[in-house]
């Protein structure tokens, strides 16, 4: 069998290992090695060591941006995670209209980033009209702006994915826990939650990812205003990029760094909610 | 149980209320898109009355200023011909790495999971470049770069999959004299379909929505999706039209609810499965 396909290495796995060299393979290469030069496009790329990782510990806007993108990871993670799954318990109860309402919950996530986040900030931005304020008047409202948005398109895709979970639990389980007299909370805390552990694990990779790498969004409700104070890592990672003349390689030791950041934050994540998990 | 209906009732009332919430923020673009520009800002919450309603001036404002047709067929083709390349391309590749054991398709296995958890920004600047130099900054070409970015996690979903497949029926149909193509198309690729599905929906969600990996590769003066069309009716300084903005908006997220609620089990069922997979 092997080698009758392997002879058809051309058809089958050519198109794809093309495709993937170009966009994936040879960038990511090239991207480690122009961290570690000077440049204003590729080919005039000058080695010059670690000078640019220097750059970026005295460079004030990527620690702010990096301590905004963390506060705002760790309070989205938290809230969307905690709301979808209440919601998620809430709906697989026999209630009437649930699936009207899974309807609703998970259609925010079809809308793309830019599009919501224009969205929030007309609505927003009129609530804050009430106060004379907009959202660029400071960057706790481009914060909380940012972190009610996510709330509003993730809970609905988190919950999904909880439903799930929670109508994976064999029903005896419950049923002999309600026997032997536990409580709601008991069965909760002690069947429930680890019943469903592998979507957590899931749902908090997610959230945790996109949170992190987060850029439409921010981009289009408050574009780093005021003065960069609401910028987060992928926007500061961008704006190194593209608007400062003379820093293409500080960007690209930046973006090293942010691929670091973000493989360890998965790594750590799944190691830490797998062995959480249960055999069922 | 009388206590537990009335509580279901309560929830009941209390998910209405909250899902009325849930659309308002649409909603209110909605009514914003038939106010004069001026009371967009000054004036969001109120109903356009008389000298507030401008009609339809707004969509036909919006539809001008972001070529809208053109944008959102090029988000269109971008969308659909970069979803079949990666569903026929990534299953194929995907089945060669699971029938075939050697170091080259292992190697290639771990790279696409490695590629999962790179960010965008650590590749946007080099693939950028690397599209241009290759000539790929048109809607044709770009698709060569979605298949290369988004094979990872195909390759992974599919792979996944495929494992599961028992082998006998491919050896049978190899000792009928079927070649490896012909087996795929006749017998595997029917029994991925399901798979194919949830990786065309959740590949589908990703481009249509994208907006920084087109607004780096593809020659803007030429060619805009429909994020990047928005994006870009914000101008360079401040000064927004919002009225056509609005119009836009409208515009662009219609399509998205019709297919969603036309697709609604498909869509959920993919996230679900696809959640599960990875």
């Amino acid at each position: 069998m092997d080698k009758h396909i392997k002879k058809y290495f051309p058809v089958f796995v050519l198109p794809t290992l093309l495709a993937f060299t170009i966009g994936f393979i040879a960038p990511f290469l090239l991207g480690i090695y122009l961290s570690f030069c000077k440049f204003t496009t590729v080919t005039d790329a000058k080695w010059v060591g670690i000078s640019n990782y220097l750059k970026i510990a005295s460079d004030k806007t990527f620690g702010h941006a990096f301590w905004y993108t963390t506060a705002f990871t760790v309070v989205s993670v938290i809230l969307i995670n905690v709301l979808a799954f209440a919601v998620a318990m809430a709906l697989t109860r026999k209630i009437r209209g649930t699936n009207l309402f899974r309807t609703v919950f998970f259609m925010p996530n079809l809308i793309g980033g830019i599009i919501l986040g224009y969205v929030w900030q007309l609505l927003l931005n009129a609530i804050l009209l009430n106060f004379n304020r907009t959202l660029t008047y400071s960057s706790k409202y481009g914060f909380w702006g940012l972190v009610i948005l996510m709330c509003w398109q993730q809970i609905g895709y988190m919950m999904i994915i909880y439903i799930a979970g929670i109508q994976n639990i064999p029903g005896e389980l419950l049923e002999a826990a309600q026997i032997d007299g536990a409580n709601k909370r008991e069965i909760l805390q002690k069947i429930i939650i680890p019943m469903v552990m592998p979507s957590i694990t899931i749902c908090t990779f997610l959230t945790l990812t996109n949170s992190f790498k987060l850029f439409d969004q921010n981009l289009a409700l408050t574009n780093g205003e005021p003065s960069n104070m609401s910028e987060m890592l992928a926007l500061n990672i961008y704006n190194t990029f593209y608007s400062r003349v003379g820093w293409e390689g500080v960007g690209q030791a930046k973006a090293v760094v942010f691929f670091l950041l973000v493989a360890l934050i998965a790594i750590v994540q799944m190691r830490l909610t797998r062995t959480k998990e249960v055999e069922q | 149980m009388k206590a537990r209906s009335r509580n279901n009732m309560i929830l009941t009332i209390f998910f209405s209320i909250v899902s009325i919430a849930y659309i308002f923020p649409i909603a209110l673009v909605i009514l914003n898109s038939f106010k004069k520009k001026a009371y967009i800002s000054r004036k969001p919450f109120e109903i356009p009355t008389e000298n507030m309603f401008v009609g339809l001036e707004n969509y036909i404002r919006g539809i001008e200023k972001t070529q809208f047709l053109s944008s959102f067929g090029t988000s269109l083709f971008i969308t659909i011909f970069s979803v079949l390349a990666i569903i026929l391309c990534t299953s194929m590749c995907a089945w060669y790495i699971v029938r075939v054991h050697n170091k080259f398709t292992s190697g290639f296995y771990y790279l696409c999971l490695f590629s999962m958890i790179v960010p965008f920004q650590m590749v946007m600047y080099t693939l950028s470049k690397i599209a241009d130099t290759l000539g790929l900054g048109n809607p044709v070409g770009i698709i060569v770069v979605y298949l290369g970015f988004g094979a990872g996690l195909s390759v992974f979903m599919f792979c996944g999959f495929i494992k599961g497949i028992p082998l006998e029926i491919e050896e049978s149909a190899m000792i009928d004299g079927c070649n490896p193509i012909q087996i795929y198309f006749r017998i595997v690729l029917p029994i991925l379909k399901p798979t194919c599905i949830t990786v065309a929906i959740l590949q589908a969600m990703w481009i249509w929505n994208d907006y920084l990996l087109p607004s780096l590769v593809l020659d803007l003066t030429k060619y805009k999706t429909l994020p990047i069309a928005i994006q870009y009716l914000k101008g360079g300084y401040g000064a927004v039209d919002m009225g056509a903005m609005m119009g836009a908006l409208v515009l662009s997220i219609i399509p998205i609810i019709v297919f969603y609620i036309t697709c609604q089990k498909h869509i959920i069922e993919g996230v679900v499965a696809g959640a599960v997979k990875g």
